[in-house]
């Protein structure tokens, strides 16, 4: 079968691998439908998470065929067309059972911080991931849902990741009615985390990055105000001057390690992997935040120790949430807001690319070249 | 200072998700204290260990499932096998596995030559794509690493001439 198959950092290629099996009773394979490049795939992309292995398959947004099935998997059949939450989750354990369907603990044998996650190195467990027209899912009863009856392929493979991790992302926030709120990152996620935040009855949305194609398309989106961090002398002086001098309610950092706005940072951070990513975003949330506020973040870091401005939390007197989407506890909610059409996933889509030319949809989409959003991989079968 | 004045309350789904109970331990989780039951769980059945799987040394074993993409090879395998002789909260642990992701890199390319296929790096880095949408940018970065090449290569000419 075709698969992506990463050669080192900033090199992908596709190739042939050998189909996925079954190997374990609660176990499916799946034949890929569509295949999402995530901004959080671009910290592997560019070699910044430790045991990245070379050879492996990334993807973790996914949605496809059920076309094998272990034998104590029940509530899926052959052939139902299912998306698959990006964690993998067993169920049953203390986490899960209380929700945490991201921290699970019997899907990780490499870390204990995190659960299994599709395609996300080994320090998530080591799984292939949906980049590829096959692939196999692990606990296949737990949180791969059928797809509803009606819904676009394109809303279903982001409610994969994209819509809950922004859901999530604003549910964290703790918004009440009124505040305002401030997004760091207008990527994908950092987009749906604006337009989540006025289902929390947000009274201000400001979303704040520096490519204008997508603060354009966040205002016209979300709907809310963006501005460009390169054109504020400084965007902890700007949110204290347009919040009355207190800081915003809440600040979401939605952006993670790739962040840019700070030399320092992207030095340390970026150029020589010296720290779990740039924690810029993280940094102006921080401080931009009011005094009791809360700090949500759903970017994505490494592992290692990250330099943030810890002294200000303490004396700020911040609450900091964060965590992995837990996708399967929000799926139900979430497919209710595609089908009532408060949420629209599918026009973040800017690029449908063929799954053979995965070295130019992860370069564009790391390079944002061409105003590129959110590229949807398609496998050979799927364009049929 | 602009800011754009409007009626949240006009937008669509405005407030349908408002929780006033919303504090920092609900939504994230249920609690219902089973951690303090420790591990106790009815775990799922253990899949084969087939191939070698590295764990952490913060948990008693492996998990009923694992992926089995990329087992530890060669150098880069010796390195993640040391890596993980220490916990998740030791640079012991991080850094062996960083330097083993950059030794697996060059093992990867050996692998290919020795099945007979010459890696088309300019490929595997989308340059196609650039080319397509970024041709100045593209150009400009081959010109300025061709510039600092042969102003290498005239350099160290240079010295060895002296």
């Amino acid at each position: 079968m075709l698969a992506m198959n990463y050669r080192g950092p900033l090199r992908v290629r596709i190739d042939h691998k050998p189909m996925p099996e079954i190997l374990h009773p609660q176990d499916a394979i799946v034949r890929v439908t569509r295949s999402c490049v995530c901004g959080s795939d671009l910290h592997l992309y560019n070699g910044s998470v430790p045991d990245t292995r070379v050879g492996m398959t990334f993807g973790h947004e996914f949605t496809g065929v059920v076309e094998q099935v272990g034998e104590e998997v029940e509530k899926l059949k052959i052939g139902d067309h299912i998306l698959v939450p990006f964690n993998i989750a067993c169920g049953t354990c203390v986490f899960c059972q209380q929700g945490l369907y991201g921290n699970c603990h019997e899907s990780n044998p490499q870390a204990t911080a995190v659960g299994g996650i599709f395609g996300y190195s080994h320090t998530a467990g080591g799984y292939d991931g949906g980049q590829a027209e096959y692939v196999r899912v692990p606990y296949a009863d737990v949180s791969p849902t059928v797809i509803p009856e009606g819904m676009d392929l394109d809303d279903a493979v982001l409610l994969t990741d994209v819509v809950p991790t922004g859901f999530q992302a604003a549910e964290m926030g703790g918004i009440q009615p009124g505040d305002t709120v401030v997004v760091f990152g207008a990527g994908p996620v950092g987009i749906m985390a604006a337009r989540c935040a006025w289902l929390f009855g947000a009274g201000r949305v400001i979303v704040i990055d520096y490519l204008d194609y997508r603060l354009e398309f966040a205002r016209n989106y979300a709907p809310c105000e963006a501005y460009d961090f390169r054109s504020l002398e400084d965007p902890v002086v700007f949110i204290k001057q347009t919040t009355e001098s207190l800081g915003a309610d809440v600040c979401i950092d939605a952006v993670g390690a790739e962040a840019a706005g700070s030399a320092m940072q992207t030095t340390l951070g970026r150029k020589l992997l010296m720290q779990g990513g740039s924690a810029t975003a993280l940094h102006w949330a921080i401080n931009s935040v009011k005094k009791g506020g809360i700090v949500s973040i759903v970017g994505v870091y490494g592992p290692v120790d990250t330099l943030v401005p810890i002294g200000n939390v303490v004396n700020k007197g911040i609450t900091i949430r964060a965590n992995q989407a837990s996708v399967k506890r929000l799926l139900p909610r979430l497919i209710e807001h595609v089908q009532n059409g408060i949420i629209d996933p599918k026009a973040l889509i800017t690029h449908r690319i063929p799954l053979e030319d995965v070295s130019d949809a992860y370069r564009i989409f790391s390079a944002k070249l061409d105003d590129c959003i959110k590229p949807v991989l398609m496998p050979p079968l799927a364009r049929t | 200072m602009e800011h754009i004045a409007k009626d949240p309350s006009q937008i669509k789904g405005w407030g349908v998700d408002a929780d006033r109970n919303n504090d920092p331990t609900y939504p994230m989780k249920h609690r219902n204290n089973g951690e303090h039951a420790g591990y106790s769980w009815e775990r799922p059945l253990q899949q084969p260990i087939t191939v070698e799987v590295l764990h952490s040394n913060e948990r008693p074993d492996v998990t009923s499932v694992f992926g089995t993409s990329t087992p530890p090879l060669a150098l880069s395998g010796v390195l993640r096998r040391i890596a993980f002789r220490y916990s998740e909260s030791s640079y012991g642990h991080w850094l062996p596995l960083m330097l083993a992701d950059r030794v697996s890199v060059v093992e990867g390319v050996l692998s290919d030559l020795k099945h007979g296929h010459v890696p088309n790096v300019f490929a595997e880095r989308g340059w196609k794509a650039e080319w397509r949408h970024n041709r100045i940018g593209l150009a400009r970065r081959i010109l300025v690493r061709v510039v600092l090449i042969s102003a290498a290569v005239a350099y160290l000419s240079s010295r060895r001439a002296d």
